[in-house]
């Protein structure tokens, strides 16, 4: 029931894309670094090997965390 | 060919020659680009003399022609210190066979085993290499190394790209393989096999095992209006080899009473050999005029019956020109793992009814955990920066599970865990 909410909430979300955007002249503030989906990678990587270490689970944003015979 | 043809062909000249010329000048003026390099150090701390980490990384970061960047990446990972063996505390004192089985280490009455023979240094090393592959769409792909005493890994990972709606949509779908050898110490227990004393000849398979991963990842960016930017991703993950911790134990004890029994109270863990692993993870980031706040939420799921939620919130502000102050929040809540056991009967070993798969690895159990921390980060003049984390990190779990009944009920199974995380690093081109 809960994926199912989720699925159904995040499509929604995601419907009528293409009356969502901006124009090119108004992506000044997403063009901020501190706007970057991953703007600290090296902390970020820190993080996904710790939780990856200490929690059972591991993913999501990317292939982080694995390599690791620490879980 | 006329005069006219013949100006025309001399006008594409002079344009080609152009163009050629201003891509040369770029490639060339890319490659003259410097590194950018980031170091950084991470000290990692647990409570009650757990374990302790120090990870030095340096990564860096160099555009070699327009848009085309290879990344690299060298981490250490230097380990000390003790964690929970799933054996139960007892009311006498404990000894445990060192998974060597050369020596051996006691517990006091009372409290929960700790095995302390944890201490590990771990190299990794990745090189990544990405660019345009057209107008609309990126790729990237990469590889992954690393090893450590008894575990080594190679991965090799690939990721297109390509916008949509003027760059307003951004579809993305990657892979990752990863395959995995691991030969502990004392080599590959056989599955609820006893601990045997030191000097006995312990219950052992092959010295070493594998496991291959395998990743995909399917993502949808969008920019929703000038100031919020939307992720969302679904990702499945498919392990297949030895999925088991080859140092994890569970207590057998008597039915009636939860004591410890006598002999043989020491079992080697056992987990299934295939996991599918699968997640949706949302995120969104929002800009203000000088700050940002980003919330990400990840739910988790796998064929071990774990759930789990994680949401994660940072508000970075920006308070100078060339300073910023980033305050974080992390919630997470997993459920345990269906084959999560915190004891063994003595009559279930008696009479051969073991279950198929069992362990007490507390990661498998039902906990929360909660980070609190902040980033401070300051830009230097000739594009150099520093930065400071700080941050706490905190499990809290049932002391007493589903399960656990007589004697072991006067126990805490799951004392609190505390973490401290420091990290200071430093950025520069090269």
């Amino acid at each position: 029931m809960m994926k199912k909410t989720l699925i159904l909430l995040c499509m929604l979300s995601l419907t009528g894309c293409s009356q969502l955007g901006v124009k090119s002249w108004e992506r000044s503030l997403l063009a901020k670094p501190d706007m970057a989906l991953n703007d600290d990678p090296i902390t970020q990587a820190f993080n996904d090997h710790t939780y990856f270490s200490k929690e059972a689970s591991s993913g999501g944003r990317g292939f982080g965390g694995g390599g690791c015979g620490c879980n | 060919m006329t005069q006219q043809d013949s100006q025309q062909h001399a006008e594409i000249k002079t344009a080609l020659k152009m163009a050629v010329m201003s891509l040369l000048s770029a490639s060339a003026h890319a490659a003259d680009n410097p590194w950018q390099v980031e170091t950084s150090g991470l000290f990692y701390s647990e409570n009650d003399s757990r374990v302790s980490a120090i990870e030095p990384v340096v990564s860096a970061r160099k555009e070699f022609a327009d848009e085309h960047y290879l990344n690299l990446k060298l981490v250490v990972d230097a380990l000390t210190g003790s964690t929970p063996s799933g054996a139960l505390p007892s009311n006498s004192v404990q000894t445990f066979t060192r998974p060597s089985g050369n020596g051996s280490y006691t517990i006091q009455p009372g409290e929960l085993p700790l095995d302390d023979t944890f201490h590990d240094t771990r190299v990794a090393l990745s090189a990544n290499w990405e660019q345009p592959l057209s107008d609309l769409w990126r790729g990237q792909t990469g590889v992954n190394f690393s090893r450590e005493y008894d575990f080594t890994s190679i991965g090799v990972s690939g990721n297109v790209a390509r916008d949509l709606n003027d760059r307003n949509t951004t579809l993305s779908a990657g892979i990752n393989l990863e395959n995995d050898w691991i030969a502990p110490e004392g080599d590959i227990p056989t599955p609820f096999a006893a601990m045997q004393p030191v000097g006995a000849v312990q219950a052992r398979g092959e010295d070493s095992d594998s496991k291959t991963v395998v990743d995909f990842l399917f993502g949808v960016t969008q920019v929703i209006n000038s100031r919020t930017l939307m992720q969302l991703n679904y990702s499945i993950s498919q392990s297949d080899g030895y999925l088991t911790d080859p140092f994890k134990i569970l207590s057998v004890v008597d039915d009636a009473t939860g004591d410890l029994v006598g002999t043989d109270a020491y079992r080697f863990e056992n987990r299934p050999d295939k996991r599918t692993k699968q997640s949706l993870y949302w995120q969104t980031n929002y800009r203000l005029d000088r700050d940002r706040i980003r919330l990400s939420y990840r739910y988790f799921w796998d064929d071990w019956d774990i759930q789990s939620h994680t949401v994660d919130l940072s508000y970075r502000w920006n308070f100078a020109e060339n300073q910023f102050l980033e305050p974080e929040l992390r919630y997470y809540q997993q459920g345990e793992a269906e084959f999560y056991e915190p004891l063994l009967l003595e009559s279930d070993v008696l009479s051969d009814t073991l279950p198929e798969f069992a362990s007490a690895d507390q990661r498998l159990a039902e906990f929360n955990a909660l980070t609190v921390g902040v980033k401070y980060q300051r830009q230097l003049s000739n594009r150099q920066h520093w930065n400071a984390r700080l941050a706490m990190y905190q499990q809290s779990g049932e002391g007493s599970p589903d399960g656990v009944f007589g004697s072991n009920a006067q126990y805490d199974l799951f004392p609190s865990l505390t973490a401290v995380i420091a990290q200071v690093g430093y950025g520069f081109e090269w």
